[in-house]
């Protein structure tokens, strides 16, 4: 491959991922900045960064609204734009796609991008009422179909169409909570077995328990620049080579397909193109395991198994450290944590550790080009970015 | 059937509770919309006609809710599908009269209109569902 970088990465933080009792989202997002600051010596934040984009989804969770400038001021950047951008579990997935839009446009050299979500001093049916917000209102959410509603349908369809297994999807699941168990980071560092996702009580059948992502507080963010201008910054910058965004309907309901999400596949594609490379040529990737079946579409939306088959990938254990092509290194959602807005520059966050050689004892060995997949509601929003490291 | 009325979900559902599924045609390309909307997503025409849309279709795939928001609580765990109609339009709702063994993907459905729940706030939309 030798797609040229859109942009470079320079630095990064993120918070760790767990419950946070007492901290505000502004405090959690402070941390995760404090931590990108630290990392880059020669990065003068007030001097050097100019525009700032902040995913987050729920103004509800803190009462708290205009995110964008509450965390320039909380991370001590006023003065400079500072936008939120709202893509559901997207939202930040959306904000480093801004944040590329900005660089590539030359108004802005240096952007911080990154997310933010405090959910865990509410109720499981508040969560759940609030996530359901990403879905369509008058048909889906009157009709009570919940989030893990949404993906069961899904599930559903998958196993119908494909003989897909309740336990395929499961191993979804134990390979995270094994990659959680190695990143201190992650809300979860416990491995579970098959057994303990089959035994637990069904949220949205044919999804139980442990196949449902975690309600997690949560921070990340990324410091982009011109590629030409990375040295100025390090030497071990990560480069953007490809970067795809495409939606699709709000209503599960209308779409063609029940098991594939043709916003992944658009988006993938578009990034796959401008980064000049395959699927084969994916050393690592994050994608968007909100549920356990989410993981499995994302092997054949994104092209590492035939349509059919990811069930099948899952069990050759291909996807797990060590295998083919590890896929959520990080924990994935399932494990590391689910604070919607900061999932997606917090899986870019995982990329950038692991082509600079910093991920510890989830290190994937010469990783050299990664992928994330961040996606929004049912699918409705989907990011998709291709990285390469300093050659 | 007159055509004075908007073509907009609040009409949609005041058809319902009317006993009436009904659907926006678009006069140009003919595309048919379940919800209606305004603007024809196909050829973005703006002329539509309502039309008569039986309630008798398939389901396509389905869960049963377990855990719900609090204004569904009393009713877990409840069945919710997407069923494909004989016009092969596609909508989703819940399933009752049924329990999870029942369920088949493919078994026949026809749609109940329900009625408006007790007056509150907006909305005043009646929760059809769907009965085999």
């Amino acid at each position: 491959m030798n797609g040229k970088p859109l942009v470079s990465i320079i630095t990064a933080g993120m918070s760790k991922f767990g419950k946070h009792e007492g901290l505000l989202a502004r405090e959690i997002f402070a941390d995760a900045a404090g931590e990108a600051f630290s990392r880059c010596a020669n990065l003068d934040p007030k001097n050097d960064i100019k525009a700032m984009f902040i995913g987050h989804m729920g103004e509800a969770y803190e009462h708290q609204g205009h995110t964008g400038s509450t965390m320039a001021d909380w991370v001590g950047l006023t003065g400079i734009p500072a936008t939120r951008t709202e893509a559901a579990c997207a939202s930040s997935g959306a904000a480093l796609r801004a944040g590329i839009y900005a660089v590539l446009s030359g108004l802005a050299d240096v952007v911080l991008v990154g997310g933010v979500e405090k959910m865990t001093h509410r109720s499981t049916a508040e969560v759940t009422e609030y996530l359901a917000m990403a879905s369509d209102y008058p048909f889906e959410q009157w009709h009570g179909i919940t989030f893990p509603g949404l993906f069961a349908l899904m599930a559903t369809a998958h196993m119908n169409a494909y003989g897909t297994t309740q336990e395929q999807i499961g191993l979804a699941a134990v390979k995270n909570h094994y990659h959680g168990s190695l990143n201190p980071k992650a809300h979860m560092q416990k491995e579970i077995t098959l057994q303990t996702v089959m035994a637990s009580r069904y949220v949205a059948w044919p999804l139980k328990l442990y196949d449902c992502s975690l309600i997690t507080d949560g921070a990340s963010c990324i410091i982009l620049t011109k590629p030409e201008l990375a040295k100025k910054y390090t030497d071990q910058a990560v480069h953007i080579v490809g970067s795809g965004q495409a939606s699709d309907t709000i209503g599960l309901y209308e779409r063609k397909s029940l098991t594939s999400l043709n916003a992944a596949k658009l988006a993938s594609k578009t990034a796959y193109y401008m980064a000049k490379t395959t699927p084969k040529d994916i050393d690592l990737a994050e994608v968007h395991d909100c549920f356990t079946i989410a993981e499995l579409m994302a092997y054949e939306d994104l092209g590492f198994c035939k349509v059919g088959e990811a069930g099948e990938l899952i069990e050759s254990g291909e996807t797990r450290l060590g295998g083919r092509i590890p896929v959520n290194t990080s924990g994935g959602l399932k494990a590391k944590g689910h604070p919607v807005g900061a999932t997606g520059t917090a899986q870019a966050y995982e990329i950038y550790l692991q082509l600079t050689g910093q991920a510890g004892k989830r290190q994937v060995k010469d990783a050299a080009v990664g992928l994330t997949h961040n996606i929004g509601g049912s699918g409705a929003t989907a990011v998709v970015n291709i990285y390469r490291r300093e050659q | 059937m007159s055509t004075n009325e908007p073509f907009t979900i609040e009409q949609f559902y005041k058809f319902l509770s009317q006993q009436k599924l009904m659907a926006g045609k678009c006069q140009k390309c003919g595309k048919i919309h379940l919800p209606p909307r305004p603007l024809c997503d196909n050829c973005y025409s703006q002329q539509f006609e309502w039309v008569n849309v039986s309630g008798k279709g398939k389901l396509v795939t389905y869960t049963v809710i377990h855990v719900a928001p609090q204004q569904f609580q009393s009713l877990i765990p409840y069945s919710v599908g997407i069923v494909e109609l004989v016009s092969g339009l596609k909508i989703p709702g819940m399933i009752q009269c049924t329990t999870q063994e029942q369920l088949k993907v493919g078994m026949e459905l026809t749609l109940d209109f329900g009625s408006c729940s007790a007056p509150h706030q907006w909305p005043q939309w009646p929760r059809y569902c769907f009965k085999p």
